[in-house]
């Protein structure tokens, strides 16, 4: 592009009009108007940056690079862990990118209505899920919905020490301890780990007794757990935490609460998760995002570190709008002294789930679930029916499940080499994480996934080993 | 400037909560039953949960068909002022998302790949990411930037938790743990200081409208573990001691963090580095043309920062060896994670393509633009009846925004900056934003330019608030009744707070209101 030409992102790159402001003001150069950064300050080194683009250089430049990506549509995908593959409707991405609540700021209750009723809606729609009342608007991810909720429990009960299931992915636990702060913190919030049952996945309640006391602020558990597994005894696990005048926080995937008890049927206090599977593509992980819910006491609703927002009604009788509750506990409100931080997190994707959920309806939710056991269920038989593969814990899983090698002898690493040969993403490895297990690893499979994929995967896990 | 300011009328449109839509029965979307041959292997579903995790209620979502859902967020959509008008949303920066940047970012190379895939399957997406660090590392003077936090505030957070770390390595973390930032520094650096366990110092201003050098040495010890300062900050203030600032703390044994939130109005001038700080965080969805959602992201804060605190950073980072990109997770001093995976990459995408866009003349040319469009608002606005500017005394031309007061408008008509801000949006200008708290300036304004908006748009801005000003000394019930013509009227005062009415979802309201 030449040098003296406008900008099309910048309406007053026209020399002229620049002039006639400088006019305006009286200043005779735009570099006049900086004088308040000392000489000293302003850089000596030239920028060295690369030469603007026309739109149609950008978009060769850029889809040239991506070209070198491989994706989930031209590979069959196994990879989860956090980051699911589902099917995303077709509205739900239309939805998402209207430009009008994608460019907006925040606005006016009157101003900026139907982006707050589309918030508001999701809050509602997972209320219903989760079976609580109280949602806050959505956090960034599901570590820090845990972090941030744990933190919660330390604050409500006075203490310094929370108990998490270890069978958890070491990302999110890594996110839970910086929530939790190091040591030299005086806040430190200790986390102590609770073991899973080597032969079930299912939390060690017996040592889940040991570990709480009245040190204990909170326990924490997943269903399904980060190995898969659908975690049923959590009425047990309640009963233990509440005893010790701990909270229970559980996360859930709540793509299968239309088929798995919601965690506030045996008695959970919290609620956190992903809202990722609710309509939002992997965006190779830029689809994360967290969500946080309670009972609607004051108890819980005054910790809440998240923005929260209220329908209310208007100055005209029988309308009704939605506005900030609470806003001033936020740091927003009060600085440090506010509860923990809030800011930019995922709320468009809350809109993608707000649109997800009321696609979905009662049934859809039902129906999913159901398909994805099924799916999941069929995908480990035929897997554990290759000789030297073994289904770890081969029931009692909702989507993701525990795929071990040792007997092949071969390494996660090798075969899933040969698999991505095969266009096969295959399961993520564990065996750095979790080397109790040996050459394991996490498969996922979702309602995406037909009989014949399955059939495709199990013919190319039999060449990778063979 | 003969502008003569037109009414607008936003979509009325009474749109029900979805939960009051639908029939019993409707679906919005289908899924393939599985085939019968795999059904005849594992059973029913329902026999494959134990029972004791069964789900036994049905939840209470609303049953609609595909169109009337698509529909009714489409109208909600319209009822979403934003930037259809004018926005001048101070701090915020508002400018053009690019629909370039939006179709690139949505393309299936980037919306259809994990993030736990082989790095030979994302070297596209490594080689871009890898791009827009080398860009930031030129921009800032800084050796390695990290995209994991997902705004700026999660930046502020990652520095913090570097901070932490880099002081734990050298043993000092136990002593050194006051963190000193200013009244004009974003909530967000106080607040994740003090949430990542930190004593919180925060410098008042003085006259000129920055803290004083002497404020600063009297709160720097062998305590300080870190400063946390924008400059700018969001009255448009540079300050001009900055330099004596960060060697002050230096050699108190802290660190120095540049928020450069408000890097719009000197992008090109000056690096942070240059000036001292090791680190610095930039906010892609306002600085680098990423959209901000409602201020609600998915958001990026690209935190960089010296060679020194890089093997602090969380993990991973995008490698490069001269050949091939990879993620590297072994790096034994990180901090970890501060969010799951490796940040909103799609927001990564769309500020590489605004950068590239812009390119290197393109840069300069934004904080040019956005110091001369503020300044030039300055001389309408202070024109108009009512405005008053921010430390009078403080005479140098304001960088990228002004903080303004309509204290004046407000003891001589009663009209006070919430009846302006709504009044405003009547002729579709999103609300003006006033200041974060505490207020330290009444009755406050403060629009930001920025460089996307034409002369005629600052013009409509400026004759909107003038208009806005006349009608609150003429007839100043229609500015504190005001909107009146938007979607919805406004909010019962203190509705959303009292415990009695207030309600998170509809359910919660049902209940409340035996509705």
């Amino acid at each position: 592009m030449g040098k003296s030409t406008a900008h099309p992102y910048m309406a007053n790159s026209v020399p002229e009009i620049q002039r006639e402001m400088l006019d305006a003001i009286g200043a005779d150069s735009i570099d006049e108007l900086f004088s308040q950064i000392p000489a000293d300050h302003r850089t000596q080194h030239p920028f060295d940056l690369p030469p603007a683009l026309s739109e149609n250089e950008l978009t060769r430049h850029v889809i040239g690079i991506l070209a070198k990506n491989q994706t989930v549509e031209q590979n069959l995908n196994f990879l989860g862990a956090g980051s699911w593959q589902h099917h995303v409707p077709a509205v739900c991405d239309e939805v998402v990118r209207r430009n009008e609540w994608l460019t907006s700021v925040f606005g006016e209750p009157s101003s900026d209505h139907g982006r707050n009723q589309a918030w508001f809606e999701f809050c509602s729609q997972l209320a219903e899920l989760v079976d609580l009342d109280l949602v806050g608007l959505p956090v960034r991810s599901w570590g820090s919905a845990a972090g941030s909720a744990l933190r919660m429990a330390s604050r409500l009960t006075g203490r310094n020490e929370v108990a998490v299931v270890r069978a958890i992915d070491p990302e999110r636990l890594s996110v839970i301890r910086n929530y939790c702060e190091p040591v030299e913190m005086a806040n430190h919030i200790a986390v102590r780990l609770v073991d899973y049952d080597p032969a079930t996945g299912l939390m060690n309640v017996d040592d889940l007794r040991e570990a709480v006391g009245d040190q204990t602020a909170a326990v924490y558990f997943e269903t399904p757990s980060y190995l898969g597994v659908i975690e049923q005894q959590g009425a047990a696990i309640a009963e233990i935490a509440h005893a010790a005048g701990a909270e229970l926080i559980v996360g859930v995937d709540p793509l299968s609460l239309g088929v798995l008890a919601a965690p506030a049927h045996f008695g959970a206090d919290f609620v956190v998760g992903s809202i990722q599977p609710l309509g939002v593509r992997l965006n190779t992980g830029g689809g994360v995002g967290g969500f946080i819910a309670t009972r609607d006491e004051d108890r819980y609703a005054h910790q809440y570190p998240t923005l929260l927002l209220s329908i209310a009604e208007t100055i005209q009788p029988g309308e009704y709008g939605f506005g900030l509750s609470l806003f001033e506990q936020s740091s927003y409100g009060l600085r440090d002294k506010g509860n923990d931080w809030t800011g930019h997190s995922v709320y468009m994707w809350a809109i993608a789930a707000a649109t997800y959920m009321a696609m979905m309806g009662p049934k859809g939710f039902e129906e999913i679930g159901g398909v994805i056991l099924q799916r999941a269920h069929h995908a480990a038989q035929r897997l554990a029916e290759i000789d030297g593969v073994r289904v770890m814990f081969p029931s009692g899983f909702f989507k993701e499940f525990v795929v071990n090698f040792d007997e092949t002898g071969r390494e996660v690493d090798e075969i899933n080499a040969s698999l991505r040969e095969q266009g096969i993403f295959g399961g993520k490895d564990l065996s750095r994480e979790f080397p109790e297990l040996g050459a394991s690893a996490l498969y996922c499979v979702t309602e995406v996934h037909t009989g014949n994929d399955i059939e495709r995967l199990v013919g190319a896990l039999r060449k990778a080993i063979a | 400037m003969s502008i003569e300011p037109k009414e607008y009328q936003a979509p009325v449109w009474n749109e029900p909560i979805i939960h009051q839509m639908g029939a019993a029965g409707r679906r919005g979307v289908l899924f393939s039953r599985v085939e019968d041959e795999i059904e005849a292997g594992v059973g029913p579903a329902s026999a494959l949960i134990p029972e004791a995790a069964r789900r036994r209620d049905r939840p209470a979502l609303p049953e609609l068909s595909e169109p009337e859902v698509l529909y009714h967020y489409l109208r909600l959509s319209q009822q979403t002022l934003g930037m259809m008008g004018i926005s001048l949303f101070g701090t915020c920066t508002m400018k053009y998302n690019p629909s370039v940047n939006e179709a690139i970012a949505w393309r299936p190379e980037i919306t259809e790949v994990h993030p736990l895939q082989h790095d030979d399957t994302l070297q596209g997406t490594l080689e871009i990411v890898h791009g827009m660090d080398l860009i930031l590392r030129e921009l800032s003077g800084m050796d390695q930037f990290v995209f994991q936090a997902g705004g700026g505030a999660e930046a502020a957070y990652v520095n913090c938790a570097v901070t932490r770390g880099y002081h734990a390595a050298r043993g000092e973390l136990e002593q050194r743990n006051e963190i000193i930032t200013t009244i004009q520094t974003h909530p967000s650096s106080a607040a994740t200081a003090a949430t990542a366990g930190f004593k919180v110092i925060t410098l008042m201003l003085d006259e000129n409208g920055y803290p004083s050098l002497d404020s600063l040495k009297a709160a720097v010890s062998n305590r300080t573990a870190a400063l946390m300062v924008n400059n700018p900050d969001d009255m448009g203030v540079y300050n001009p001691e900055i330099k004596e600032w960060v060697r002050i703390v230096h050699e108190a044994g802290g660190l120095a963090f540049h928020d450069s939130a408000n890097f719009n109005g000197i992008i090109g001038k000056l690096r942070p580095r240059e000036i001292g700080f090791d680190a610095c965080m930039f906010m892609l969805h306002k600085t680098f043309g990423a959209p901000k959602s409602g201020v609600g992201g998915p958001a990026v804060g690209a935190y960089g920062c010296s060679a020194e605190l890089a093997p602090f950073l969380p993990s991973p980072l995008v490698g490069f060896d001269g050949n091939r990109y990879h993620l590297d997770y072994d790096r034994p001093q990180s901090i970890g994670k501060i969010r799951e995976f490796w940040g909103n990459v799609p927001v990564v995408i769309k500020a590489y393509a605004w950068s590239r866009s812009v390119g290197a003349e393109g840069m300069g040319q934004v904080s040019d633009l956005s110091v001369l469009a503020n300044n030039y608002m300055e001389k309408g606005l202070l024109a108009i009846r009512g405005v008053t500017r921010s430390h009078p005394d403080a005479t140098s031309p304001r960088l990228e925004m002004t903080r303004y007061s309509l204290e004046t408008l407000k003891e001589e008509t009663g009209v006070d900056i919430h009846d302006v801000q709504n009044r405003m949006t009547d002729f579709g200008i999103d609300a003006p934003w006033t200041s974060h708290e505490p207020w330290l300036i009444p009755e406050p304004f403060t629009p930001e330019a920025g460089e996307m908006w034409g002369k005629e748009a600052l013009d409509t801005w400026i004759a909107v608030l003038k208009q806005v000003s006349d009608e609150a000394y003429s007839d100043p019930e229609h500015v504190r009744t005001a909107p009146h013509r938007q979607a919805i009227h406004r909010l019962k005062p203190g509705a959303v707070d009292d415990p009695d009415t207030r309600a998170m979802t509809w359910r919660a309201y049902q209940r409340k209101t035996g509705r």
